[in-house]
C-alpha cells in the first residue's frame, strides 16, 4: 500500500464535467492546472467577457499607456490554450446554481451540469452612489475593454480627475501624466493607500506623484458629478470645491461578484468563503481568486487576496482539490504596484501590534521596512527593494529570528541574515 | 559540423551560487555557477519582460525577479508558474579559466 500516492476523486475519472466560473486569471490557471495534473474529462470555462484568460496588471500600465496591445497579457499563447481542449464560453454569465442537482442555469438559456464547480467570478469596480456617476466621460478600470475605453483620454492637455488614492488611482494617474494629461487625484482619507500601507510609504508615494506633476488632494470627499453648459466634467467636493476636467476615473475599490454563491445559499463574508482546500461550504464547489474569502494565518483574519499572485496560485490549488490532491493553501500575501517606474512591494500583513525596522533611509528611492513581532519579521514593504524583499520572504515564511541591528544594515547583504 | 564556442566570460566573473547576465554574440545571457558547475540560458523571462540576472539563484533554480516563476537552469525548463514555456539553455565548457558558450 502507497500510502503517499493522493486518493484521485471521482470528480477526476475522464466522465467528469468539471465547470470554472470566470474566465480571469483565477479561471485561467484552474484550468490549466486541471489538464496538467492529467485531468481527461470534461472542463468548462464560462466567461462574460470576450477575451481569453489574461493578467490584468498591465491594463492600468502599458495596455492603457497604448505601449502594449491587450492579447499581450493572455494567459497562454493560443496553441497553448486549444492543446487544453477546453469548452470556452465566452461572453456567457451563469443565471444559477441547482446544487441539489448539481446543474447551473447559463445566461443563454442552457443548463449544464457538473461534478465540480470553481467559482473564479472576481469582482467589478465599485462605483460611487452619488449624481453624475453615468455621465460620459466617468470611467472605471477593471477589464480589457475599460482599459481601451480610456486610453484615448490620456493624452496631451487633457485633464483627468481621478477619484480614489489607492492602487488603481494611483497607477492611472501614472500612466496618465506619462500620456501627457493634467492629473488630480482626489482622496477621501488623510493619506494614500491608507488601506494597505504604513505612514512612510503613504507619503513616499505622495511625493513620488507630487514629483511627477500630479496634484494630490487628501481628505477630498466627492459628492457629485456634473457636465458643465461648456460641456466638460466636474467633481464636486465637500468643502464646495468644483474641479473642472474632460475624463473622470474612479477608483475606489472592488465588489467580488459573490451574488450567484450567496443566491444559491453558499456561505459568504464579503466574498465567497473557503478553507484551505479551496472548498466552500458545498464540498462540490470550490472558489479561487479575487472572490474568495479564506482566513489567512498570516494575517490572523479572514481575508480576501486581490492580488495576481493570489489569482494564479489559489486557482492552481483549487484545481488541485477539485481531483482530490492533497492541497494546503495558507499564502503569505504578496502585493506589489509598479508607478513611474517604482516598484513597490508589499510581502505579509503589517500590523499596529509589529515595532519596525527601516533598511536604508526611508523616503530615499530605496528603502525597506520590515514589520517584526520580537526578532522574527512578520511582514515587509518598501519601494525598489524586490531582491532584499524577496530574501525577507524567506524570513518571514522559516519565521527566523533575526539580529535586528544587521537588519537594518544595509552594508550586510540580506543573504547573510 | 563543428561547433563554435564563443567567449562568454571569465570564471571568476560568475560568483559562487549566483547569476551574472552578459552579452554573448548578439544575445543576452545568464551564467550561473551552481555547485562548482556553470550553465547557461537566455537572460530574460519566457513570462514576463524580466533579467533572470536580477533574479534568485536557489540550488539549481532561477526564479524571476518580477513573478517568481522558476526555471531550471540546467534545462531551461519551467518549474514554477506563471513560467510555461521554457528558457533557451546553452552547451557550456569550462577551459583556460574561461566559460564557453555553443550558442548555434
Amino acid at each position: 500500500m502507497d500510502s503517499e500516492r493522493p486518493v484521485v476523486a471521482a470528480a477526476a475519472h475522464a466522465d467528469a464535467t468539471i465547470v470554472i466560473v470566470g474566465a480571469g486569471q483565477a479561471g485561467g490557471w484552474t484550468a490549466q492546472t486541471l489538464r496538467k495534473e492529467g485531468f481527461a474529462g470534461r472542463i468548462v470555462l464560462i466567461g462574460d467577457e470576450l477575451h481569453p484568460p489574461h493578467e490584468r496588471p498591465p491594463l492600468s500600465k502599458a495596455v492603457l499607456a497604448g505601449e502594449a496591445v491587450p492579447e499581450s497579457t493572455r494567459l497562454l499563447k493560443s496553441e497553448a490554450f486549444d492543446a487544453l481542449a477546453l469548452e470556452w464560453r465566452a461572453g456567457t454569465r451563469v443565471t444559477g446554481i441547482d446544487r441539489a442537482a448539481r446543474r447551473l442555469e447559463l445566461s443563454d438559456g442552457d443548463v449544464l451540469g457538473y461534478d465540480k464547480l470553481v467559482l473564479c467570478t472576481g469582482g467589478r469596480a465599485r462605483t460611487l452612489p452619488i449624481a453624475g456617476a453615468d455621465e460620459p466621460g466617468v470611467h472605471t478600470l477593471r477589464t480589457i475593454d475599460d482599459a481601451l475605453a480610456l486610453a484615448p483620454s490620456l493624452r496631451p492637455g487633457s485633464s483627468i480627475v481621478v477619484v480614489g488614492g489607492g492602487w488603481i488611482g494611483l497607477e492611472v494617474a501614472a500612466t496618465a501624466r506619462r500620456r501627457g494629461a493634467d492629473v488630480v487625484v482626489v482622496e477621501a482619507q488623510s493619506r494614500l493607500c491608507e488601506r494597505t500601507v504604513p505612514g512612510e510609504i503613504s507619503e513616499h508615494l505622495m511625493a513620488l506623484h507630487c514629483a511627477n506633476g500630479t496634484r494630490v488632494m487628501l481628505g477630498a470627499g466627492v459628492t457629485a458629478f456634473a457636465r458643465g453648459s461648456d460641456g466638460r466634467l466636474a467633481v464636486r467636493l465637500a468643502d464646495g470645491t468644483s474641479l473642472a476636467c474632460d475624463t473622470i476615473v474612479v477608483g475606489v475599490g472592488l465588489v467580488p461578484n459573490d451574488e450567484l454563491a450567496r443566491e444559491a445559499g453558499l456561505e459568504c463574508d464579503g466574498g465567497v468563503l473557503v478553507d484551505a482546500r479551496c472548498r466552500t461550504s458545498d464540498p462540490d464547489i470550490l472558489a479561487a481568486g479575487d472572490v474568495a474569502v479564506a482566513e489567512n494565518p498570516w494575517a490572523g483574519r479572514r481575508m480576501r487576496l486581490e492580488s495576481w499572485h493570489n489569482a494564479q496560485e489559489q486557482g492552481i490549488a483549487a484545481a488541485r482539490s477539485a481531483l482530490g490532491l492533497e492541497v494546503d493553501y495558507q499564502p503569505l500575501p504578496w502585493f506589489w504596484s509598479d508607478q513611474y517606474g517604482m516598484n513597490l512591494q508589499i510581502y505579509g500583513v503589517p500590523m499596529p501590534s509589529h515595532h519596525v525596522v527601516t533598511r536604508g533611509v526611508a523616503g530615499s528611492e530605496t528603502f525597506a521596512l520590515f514589520y517584526l513581532d520580537g526578532d522574527v519579521v512578520k511582514a515587509a514593504l518598501g519601494p525598489n527593494a524586490a531582491r532584499d524583499l524577496r530574501f525577507a520572504r524567506r524570513l518571514i515564511e522559516q519565521r527566523k529570528p533575526v539580529d535586528t541591528q544587521r537588519l537594518a544594515d544595509t552594508a550586510i547583504p540580506m543573504s547573510k541574515l | 559540423m563543428t561547433t563554435t564556442w564563443i567567449d562568454a566570460a571569465a570564471c571568476d566573473d560568475v560568483p559562487q551560487d549566483d547569476v551574472i547576465g552578459v552579452p554573448v554574440g548578439g544575445r543576452e545571457i545568464a551564467l550561473y555557477s551552481v555547485g562548482g558547475d556553470v550553465f547557461a540560458t537566455d537572460n530574460v523571462c519566457t513570462h514576463g519582460h524580466a533579467r533572470l540576472c536580477e533574479g534568485f539563484l536557489e540550488g539549481h533554480e532561477i526564479e524571476c525577479p518580477l513573478h517568481q516563476g522558476r526555471f531550471d537552469v540546467r534545462t531551461g525548463q519551467p518549474t514554477c508558474a506563471p513560467a510555461t514555456e521554457a528558457l533557451r539553455s546553452y552547451p557550456v565548457k569550462v577551459e583556460g579559466g574561461r566559460v564557453w558558450l555553443a550558442i548555434d
